[in-house]
């Protein structure tokens, strides 16, 4: 099964019927899979704080929701992850393609790259780096600890895990 | 009329339905004049209440009424399309719009000088936008909640605020019972 395949049966698995995505390079093979998948309604957004909102909206009508977004898109959603995500208590995950680690052709990239971790720490947001392809094994996982949890969950994809994909 | 009176007036029309409250003073007016766990108040996160209410709405079958500002339309402007493209019937955006920043101690925003929010939301392909003044909006309302019809409504008023208390309730709360509202009337 391809990461992109995996990556989605994942979704669907836990429940997930709700998707947002603004979008990435790294990401677009996984978006089009849930563009295709019939069990996801997907909404595509403008601007990730406004994903956010539309996943909390869905989770609050009884749908479980997830948001897939590049890493520049923490220094958008910070306000919202803080007072709406995490102020009311909702469980979130962020499927985040980590631009500006080893094997990026854009210098801007890795300034943002340089930040993420630490925001994400500074949130107290459980974070998971996948850069070897089996890492994706613990998808299910950290799904499932998401809902478990009710909190934002933040998977960073860089790539060498991308690289490491057969479609 | 002033966006506490919009508010006073339409109550008795959308008090029943799913309303997600904009933050700030339309949420502490909403939450003085008409408490209902059917209500969800926005404590945070400016510029959401309408990407809140389509979410709801898409997710779910219940009508779902957004109090919305026109300066957090302006802040959030990326709604519109999203709205426009992602059609729920059961979904009415109610945008009272006073020209002012109302909550921050009404500081004039664009679209009380140039910029038509109507306009906007029409070439950003919405297909039922309502323009009305403040008191029309109940009826603009009740016309909207029967066509089921997703609509946008742009509500001219004027600014002002009246003296509210800021909301105590805990947010956790808020989501909880408005959760349990949402799943009662959708099972």
């Amino acid at each position: 099964m391809s990461v992109n395949d995996k990556i989605v049966a994942d979704f669907v698995k836990n429940k997930v019927e709700f998707i947002t995505t603004v979008p990435c390079k790294q990401l677009a093979g996984v978006i089009e899979k849930i563009e295709n998948c019939k069990d996801i309604h997907h909404v595509p957004s403008n601007k990730e704080d406004e994903g956010m909102g539309l996943c909390a909206g869905a989770f609050m009508g009884g749908k479980r929701s997830a948001i897939i977004m590049q890493n520049t898109a923490i220094g958008v959603t910070i306000n919202t992850l803080a007072t709406l995500i995490q102020f009311y208590r909702m469980p979130l995950p962020m499927l985040i393609s980590y631009r500006g680690e080893l094997g990026e052709p854009v210098a801007c990239q890795v300034e943002m790259a340089v930040h993420t971790k630490a925001l994400l720490a500074q949130l107290n947001i459980p974070t998971y780096h996948f850069h070897h392809q089996n890492d994706v094994d613990e998808f299910d996982g950290i799904l499932n600890h998401a809902f478990m949890s009710s909190k934002p969950v933040a998977i960073l994809t860089d790539a060498s895990f991308w690289k490491g994909q057969s479609s | 009329m002033i966006r506490s009176e919009v508010l006073k007036s339409i109550i008795p029309v959308i008090s029943d339905h799913l309303t997600i409250c904009n933050i700030g003073l339309p949420s502490q007016e909403m939450h003085m004049l008409d408490d209902q766990p059917s209500n969800f108040y926005m404590l945070g996160t400016m510029g959401l209440s309408s990407s809140i209410g389509l979410g709801l709405a898409l997710a779910q079958k219940e009508k779902v009424i957004s109090i919305d500002g026109d300066g957090s339309v302006l802040t959030n402007f990326g709604t519109l399309p999203t709205i426009a493209n992602n059609v729920a019937d059961n979904y009415i955006l109610f945008v009272v719009d006073n020209g002012s920043y109302g909550s921050t101690g009404d500081q004039p925003t664009y679209a009380g000088q140039k910029t038509s929010l109507a306009a906007v939301a029409s070439a950003c392909g919405c297909e039922n936008v309502v323009e009305c003044q403040a008191e029309d909006a109940a009826n603009a309302l009740s016309t909207a909640l029967d066509s089921n019809k997703m609509t946008i409504i742009i509500c001219k008023c004027e600014s002002g605020n009246i003296t509210v208390p800021v909301i105590l309730m805990d947010p956790v709360v808020i989501r909880d019972r408005f959760m349990k509202v949402v799943q009662a009337r959708n099972s």
